[in-house]
This record gives C-alpha cells, sequence and structure tokens, in this order.
C-alpha cells in the first residue's frame, strides 16, 4: 500500500507534469531543429516566436469568447490556434523577406546569422509586448479536469491525491497529433522530401533542380505552425508570459542540442530528458521517500534543487552534453 | 557541330584563373575521359560546363544551343546530368529517395527509369530502402549516378566515378557507363585511373595546369610515348 501511495505520488508530481512539458519542450525543439538543418543557423528568436504567436492565439480567443463562441469542454483557445499559426507563420515568411534573405543572399557565415537572429528576438519581444502586455495571462477554459482529487479517491479509496488537468491532456494529444503529421510530411511528400534533401546536402540539391526559395519557404511556415502550437499549450498548461517564453529558449536549445541538433527524433526524446531531470531534480521528493522508507522522517523536504534554480538544470545538461557527447543521443550534425 | 562543345574556358573560383583557354567536345553517344595530375583543374573544368564557376571566357553549346549563361538547373533540364566527386549523394535519404529526389523535376511518371535503374545496377534495388550515407563506396556510387540518371540526361558528366572503389568494382562500374553510352547517351567523366579510362574512351584529353595538353583518340593517347612516359608511368 505504502508502495502504491508512493507510485501515485511520483505519478501526480513527476511522470505527469513531466510528460506534458516535455511534450512542449518536443514541439519547441522541433523547431528550433528544424531552421537549424534546413537554414543551418541557431535561432534565438524561437521562444520569442512562441510568445508571439500565443499572444494572437490569446487576442483571437478573447474575441471568440467576447462572440460567445466556445469550444464546448475544450479550451476555446484550439479553436483560435489555427487562425494563430497563419499570423505566426506570414510573420515569419515577412521576417525572412525582410531580414534572413539578404545574410543568405551573402552567404553569411553561421554565427552571424545567429546575431541576426538575436536581433529578430529583441524586435519579435518588443512586438509581444505591444500586443498583449507584460502581465500574467492565464487563457484556459473548458473543463479544467480530466481526474480530480475527489474522483480519484471515490475511484480508487486512495488518500494518496492524484490529479490530472485537461490541459496535460490535450497537451500530450495535441503533441502526438502535430509529431505524426510532421513526420509524415518530412517522410512522405514530395515537399517534405525535398527538404529533407536540402537538409542533407544543399549542393545536390540545387543540381537536382530542388527550389530553394520553396524549400525556406515551407521551412519558415511550419517553423511558425511548430512555434505557435508548443506556445499555446505550454500557456494553457501553465500560464501566458512573455518573458517566461525567452526564459524557455534554454531548455528548449538543451532539449534539441541533447537529442542531437538537426534530428527530429531526437528533438522529441531531447524534450523529455530535459522535463524529466528539470522536475525530479526539483521536486521535494519527502513524501515518497516517507512512504518507501518506514519510521524515517527526513528532516529536509529532499529536494535536490529549488525550484528557483530549475533552468540550472538544463544549463548543465547543455554543458555536459556539449563537452562529452557534442552530437547528442541521436546523431545529429555536429554543432 | 559537336553535341557538347566548350570551348576557350577561361576561369577560376575568385581572381586567380585555374582554366587557361580549356577546350572539350563529345560527341552523341561518345565517351570522353578527362586525365591529368591532381590539381590539374579537371574537377573545375567539370564545374564550369555544368555551369557551377564564372567563366571569365569561352562559350558552352549543348546540341547547338549557346547554354553558357544558363544555371546548373536548367541545364539538368536542358538534357544534362552531372555526378559530382564528392558529396554525391543524400546520405540520410533511402536509396529510392534519392534516385526520386534525381528526378525532382520531372513532372511525369518515372517509374519507368526507375526501374532503368535498378536494371543497371541491381544492388540498387536490394538496398532500395536503405540509407545512401550506410553504403559501401562502390554502391554509393551506384547511387550517384543512378540519382543523375533520373533525368534521362542526353549528357551524363561524371567525376571519377570510381574514386576509392576496390579495381573489381571498378571494372564493373566502367561496364555500366559503357552500357549507358551504348543507349546514346553521351558521357565526359575525369578518371584518376587513366590507363583503363582511356581503353573504353572514344576520345581523351589530357588536361594540364588548366591548360588542353594533349588531346587525341583514346587508343592514340595510349600508344603516344610522351603520353606515356608522363601520365600514364610508362
Ligand atoms: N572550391 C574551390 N575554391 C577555390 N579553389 C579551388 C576550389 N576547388 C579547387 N580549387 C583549386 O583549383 C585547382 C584545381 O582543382 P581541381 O579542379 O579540383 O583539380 P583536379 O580535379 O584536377 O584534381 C587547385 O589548385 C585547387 O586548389
Ligand atoms: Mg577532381
Amino acid at each position: 500500500m505504502e508502495f502504491l501511495n508512493a507510485l501515485v505520488a511520483i505519478t501526480n508530481y513527476v511522470i505527469i507534469p513531466a510528460t506534458a512539458y516535455g511534450a512542449q519542450l518536443a514541439l519547441g525543439a522541433l523547431g528550433v531543429t528544424l531552421v537549424y538543418s534546413i537554414l543551418r543557423f541557431s535561432n534565438f528568436a524561437h521562444g520569442d516566436t512562441m510568445a508571439f504567436g500565443t499572444g494572437v492565439v490569446i487576442l483571437i480567443t478573447w474575441g471568440f469568447q467576447a462572440m460567445g463562441i466556445s469550444f464546448g469542454p475544450l479550451p476555446t483557445a484550439l479553436l483560435a490556434l489555427p487562425f494563430g499559426i497563419v499570423v505566426t507563420s506570414a510573420l515569419m515568411l515577412g521576417t525572412d523577406k525582410v531580414v534572413y534573405q539578404y545574410y543568405r543572399k551573402v552567404k553569411a557565415a553561421p554565427v552571424v546569422m545567429v546575431m541576426v537572429s538575436v536581433g529578430v528576438m529583441f524586435i519579435m519581444n518588443a512586438l509581444t509586448r505591444f500586443l498583449i502586455g507584460v502581465d500574467q495571462i492565464n487563457f484556459a477554459d473548458g473543463a479544467r479536469f480530466v481526474i480530480n482529487a475527489r474522483q480519484w479517491r471515490e475511484m480508487t479509496g486512495m488518500s494518496e491525491p492524484l490529479t490530472l488537468r485537461s490541459t496535460q491532456v490535450i497537451t500530450v494529444v495535441t503533441a502526438i497529433l502535430v509529431v505524426w503529421a510532421l513526420f509524415w510530411f518530412l517522410g512522405r511528400t514530395r515537399t517534405g522530401k525535398s527538404m529533407r534533401a536540402f537538409s542533407d546536402n544543399e549542393d545536390l540539391a540545387l543540381l537536382s533542380g530542388i527550389d530553394p526559395n520553396r524549400v525556406v519557404a515551407v521551412t519558415w511556415i511550419i517553423t511558425g505552425a511548430l512555434a505557435t502550437i508548443a506556445g499555446t499549450l505550454y500557456g494553457l498548461d501553465k500560464s501566458f508570459k512573455a518573458f517566461t517564453y525567452f526564459q524557455l529558449l534554454l531548455p528548449i536549445f538543451a532539449s534539441a542540442i541533447v537529442g542531437g541538433i538537426g534530428n527530429p527524433v531526437g528533438a522529441i526524446a531531447g524534450g523529455f530528458v530535459i522535463s524529466f531531470s528539470e522536475v525530479g531534480l526539483t521536486y521535494a521528493w519527502k513524501k515518497v521517500v516517507t512512504y518507501l522508507i518506514p519510521n524515517w522522517e527526513p528532516d529536509g523536504l529532499v529536494q535536490l534543487l529549488s525550484t528557483d534554480y530549475k533552468y540550472a538544470v538544463s544549463f548543465t545538461i547543455l554543458i555536459l552534453v556539449l563537452i562529452f557527447k557534442p552530437t547528442g543521443l541521436f546523431k545529429g550534425k555536429i554543432v | 557541330m559537336s553535341y557538347l562543345s566548350a570551348a576557350n574556358m577561361t576561369g577560376g573560383y575568385g581572381k586567380a584563373d585555374i582554366l587557361h583557354d580549356c577546350t572539350l567536345t563529345v560527341e552523341k553517344g561518345e565517351i570522353a575521359v578527362i586525365v591529368g595530375p591532381n590539381g590539374a583543374g579537371k574537377s573545375t573544368a567539370m564545374k564550369a560546363v555544368f555551369g557551377m564557376l564564372n567563366l571569365r571566357e569561352g562559350r558552352v553549346t549543348l546540341d547547338g544551343s549557346d547554354i553558357t549563361a544558363l544555371s546548373p538547373q536548367d541545364r539538368v533540364k536542358k538534357g544534362m546530368g552531372f555526378v559530382p566527386q564528392v558529396n554525391n549523394v543524400f546520405p540520410t535519404m533511402s536509396v529510392e529517395e534519392n534516385l526520386e529526389m534525381g528526378a525532382f523535376i520531372r513532372n511525369d511518371d518515372f517509374k519507368v527509369t526507375m526501374e532503368q535503374v535498378f536494371t543497371l545496377f541491381p544492388i540498387l534495388k536490394d538496398k532500395r530502402r536503405q540509407n545512401a550515407g550506410e553504403l559501401s563506396g562502390g554502391q554509393r556510387q551506384q547511387v550517384a549516378v543512378g540519382r543523375a540518371l533520373m533525368t534521362q540526361p542526353k549528357l551524363l558528366m561524371l567525376d571519377e566515378p570510381t574514386a576509392g572503389v576496390s579495381p573489381i568494382v571498378m571494372d564493373e562500374l566502367f561496364d555500366r557507363i559503357i552500357e549507358v553510352a551504348r543507349t546514346g547517351i553521351s558521357i565526359l567523366m575525369v578518371e584518376q585511373n587513366a590507363r583503363q579510362a582511356l581503353e573504353i574512351a572514344d576520345k581523351g584529353y589530357v588536361l594540364v595546369q588548366g591548360e588542353n595538353k594533349y588531346t587525341d583518340t583514346g587508343k592514340a593517347l595510349l600508344a603516344d610515348p610522351d603520353v606515356r612516359r608522363t601520365f600514364l608511368g610508362g
């Protein structure tokens, strides 16, 4: 019984939140990895792209709510999501036209491109603040729980609570659908294959008559979509705040690099490695320890790191990977 | 006029010229081979013919029409195929996908062409689902040649197709190249294995420091004492 309680506690406080967070990181890391492998630079503006996309989704959500449109038990934001994607992808294409295209034409070095993306990041950052402000916004509506604490108690009779929030389920289901669609697109369609070819060997892709402008455009559209979806899911699950999204850049890059940057499967695996490490190391294990080791009451919280330091986890993992296995878990491109 | 004529090519990558008044021609259905020491500009000449180099002087015509100003992609559309010396496959894509990408500019059904490539290189059919990067050197070269054949080119350009493969595989590849030429495709090929290459060549070019040093039939070059002494090792 004690063991079961421990298991429930771990599921409730570590496995469920880390899975949802991992799915959000994975989607973010997929966007970063896609830009890296096709456009060949680390896009520092990705976090703020997520913030912008989410901001647009929130504005449209408010619009829908004002018009009395709702999505039943599901968050209205899911209805707004496609519109947010269109706006964000359009912004990506516009940014490419105005900014990145020039640097591609002069064949700027990747490190220059990174600096350019930092500039874009600041602009996007400001744009998002103009659009929706700097405050914390909760925009999740619809049913809050799939399983709440009372239902869990009635269902199992256990004293240890377990809750499953709808946003967590929505996050995981959406992430699975998006990843499936992305892999289908890259693996089965002519355009998707041409993007992989371009990523594999740009010169040969050009010799084969693959249109680089089209590859670049489709890449930005997908990046905009991935960023908006990842950002909206994160915001639904936690809350929206522009600055938090900028901070997410670190765990997202850590995910992409741990998995092997440029490798989509790696981005997904990396997302979960980072989320489980972060949640696991900042969780107070006292309760679980008490269940598992009878007659011992630990003095502290048995928390390895305060949650204030959660970004240190990504940072440490990132450094370790770069030192010991720079190509990541799944062989990515050499960074 | 020759099917391909690249006349008086002069140019390089930056300020210094690599090619000096270099001329290459290939007749319909003929095999032309370029040999010469390392760094002679053989690969550079191939790139120049394919439009991957800004020529300062010279003129390239294919089947009578001037293509000097065309981009590589447009030359592919005109019926030229090119297998570069290095990085000539998509390593993380399957053999079949490599061939598909070769046919990217085609809007018609290319299944028949793919079958023809599989008939020419049966091993590729067995490995169609395997990534090109995981294949042996010889198999990878077959993928590279197969990819270029997917556009049904009338002129196939090969830069050292037998580099780094065993002698047996080399003979095998030469046989396949002869087979391709028999179907009426003109071939312009750079080769390190000068002796074997000149044996199957209708026409041979010896390139030294970006200039045409000797030009003759393959047989004549093999028989030329000067060429033998300097380039064929006796
Ligand atoms: N991409 C390049 N940029 C600048 N110089 C190059 C490049 N490729 C080759 N060269 C130079 O051009 C000359 C001819 O090279 P190359 O055509 O590759 O010779 P080959 O194929 O006959 O061995 C060499 O001096 C080489 O250093
Ligand atoms: Mg060469």
